[in-house]
């Protein structure tokens, strides 16, 4: 398959951009979405048209010149400008994400290359129904998808499952919230774990298969692709819900952080 | 382009010559696969040699269990940034096979498949060189099915996805014929010291 990029024109092969140069970018604003989490917008110097669901590789160099990497998925739609959102998740030993939260400020320049990946990509001319299932900052190549879809004006039929520990660690949650409002054609459904959640259309415990198989109940058919993505555990019983819930392996596709 | 206000955990470590550019060193053995987790039950699991779409020959479990084993251990290098030091593995190194199936190298190019649908590509040169295996353990243990068990290529000296998990098979081809990964965006060989991470790197 070949996909041509939206602005740039550039050819790729099914997602993966040809060469993906190191450029300098600046933090242009800096916001805090949950209590562990925040959003940086990177002012590219080189843009690039990305597609939802795509990476960026950072690195950082220390004076002695170490140099750390880590991929951080795109949260942003790839309509928007040469701003890209990336959205971090305080780990509190980790080497990179605390440098985020607790040193890295507005007009900080950063090195980043991108956009990577060509795999876990939202499918621009899906038509069949969509499920996405995230945990944490697992949402944030999903909520590049929603976006994505909501800023073609696609009306494809799309359910996001999220698992989060109280309502506010859902990552991006207003906005979930308003957009589920309004539009008939996008389903929320929030998996609070350590409170009992707001809504009667959420549920208060961790993801299982039985709620994967009600979330494929409330889309008018059976999806005919499943995203899913968190950390490794999260990925594992998410995906096998949705193989017990009756989809096929071959529609899955998973995104792990790791862990 | 020095980060401000960035030192790094692993700065001036004592192993940094065994960890390639771009990678940082971790205790814990993280999994990365692009599907579900596939279940394969040793009893219906068979490993298959083909040139081209020809088989040479298939072993079931049993029968591959009795090929000569071999333990390594060596360094891993993930292309998402991670090593890890002094892995032990145990398996079939892939000579063997090629020495049991009783053929010669036909071309220089290999894929691996998957039962996941999974395949990546190797060069005879580096598959059929005593530095790789289809390992069966982990740490003295039966490969668990998170890191590709029951069988997972071993292709230490390459980043970690030409290490197949679930594999199933080897397809010697014609040409370098591109894998799952290398189909999307990622470097065709994957060398770690050379940062051949991309397609182009
Ligand atoms: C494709 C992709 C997309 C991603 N997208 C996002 C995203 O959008 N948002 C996001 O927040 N993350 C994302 N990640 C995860 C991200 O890349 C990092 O892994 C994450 O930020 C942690 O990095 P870190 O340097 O802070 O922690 P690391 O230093 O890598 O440590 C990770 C964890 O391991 C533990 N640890 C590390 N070293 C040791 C040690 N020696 N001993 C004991 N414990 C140790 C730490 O305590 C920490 O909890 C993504 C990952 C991938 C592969």
């Amino acid at each position: 398959m070949v996909i041509r990029g939206a602005s740039s024109g550039t050819l790729m092969t099914e997602g993966g951009a040809r060469s993906a140069s190191w450029q300098t970018c600046a933090i242009a604003e800096i916001i805090q979405r949950t209590p562990s989490i925040k959003s940086y917008f990177l002012r590219l110097s080189e843009p690039f048209a990305h597609i939802a669901g795509q990476h960026v590789d950072v690195r950082l160099t220390a004076p002695d010149g170490y140099v750390a990497m880590r991929s951080y998925s795109i949260a942003s739609s790839p309509s928007a400008s040469n701003v890209i959102e990336l959205a971090i998740e305080r780990l509190p030993d980790g080497e990179v994400s605390p440098f985020f939260h607790d040193i890295a400020a507005v007009g900080d320049k950063i090195e980043l290359r991108g956009p990577l990946g060509g795999h876990f990509l939202w499918p621009e001319r899906a038509t069949a129904p969509v499920l996405l299932i995230g945990a944490g900052s697992g949402v944030v190549p999903l909520m590049a998808m929603i976006r994505q879809r909501r800023a073609l004006a696609q009306t494809v039929p799309t359910a996001l499952l999220l698992s989060s520990r109280t309502q506010r660690d859902v990552l991006f949650a207003d906005e979930l919230l308003s957009l589920e409002l309004a539009d008939p054609k996008f389903t929320l459904a929030l998996a609070i774990t350590r409170e009992p959640p707001e809504r009667a259309c959420d549920f208060a415990r961790r993801i299982d298969s039985a709620m994967v198989a009600e979330l494929v109940a409330r889309l008018p058919r059976m999806p005919a692709h499943v995203f899913v993505c968190g950390s490794n555990r999260f990925v594992n019983i998410a995906a096998d819900g949705a193989l017990m819930a009756g989809l096929d392996a071959a529609v899955i596709k998973t995104e792990r952080y790791g862990g | 382009m020095i980060t401000r206000g960035f030192t790094g955990r692993n700065s001036g470590g004592d192993q940094s010559d065994r960890i390639p550019p771009g990678q940082h060193l971790v205790e814990h053995f993280p999994v990365l696969t692009a599907g579900p987790t596939p279940r394969v039950e040793t009893a219906d699991w068979k490993f298959t040699l083909k040139i081209g779409p020809r088989h040479i020959k298939v072993w079931n479990w049993s029968a591959f269990n009795a090929l000569p084993k071999t333990k390594m251990t060596r360094d891993i290098h993930c292309v998402t940034s991670w090593s890890k030091l002094n892995t032990a593995w145990e398996g079939v190194v892939v000579d063997d096979i090629l020495a049991d199936a009783g053929v010669e190298p036909p071309t220089d190019f290999v894929l691996a498949h998957c039962y996941d649908g999974y395949s990546t590509n190797v060069p005879l040169a580096d598959l059929a060189s005593g530095k790789t295996m289809i390992a069966l353990n982990y740490e003295g243990q039966p490969l668990p099915r998170d890191h590709g068990g029951p069988a997972r290529l071993l292709v230490p000296h390459l980043y970690f996805w030409k290490s197949a998990k679930w594999v199933n098979g080897l397809q010697f081809t014609e040409r370098d014929e591109a894998g799952f990964w290398e189909l999307r965006g990622y470097h065709k060989y994957g060398d770690p010291w050379r940062e051949q991470r991309y397609t182009n790197d």
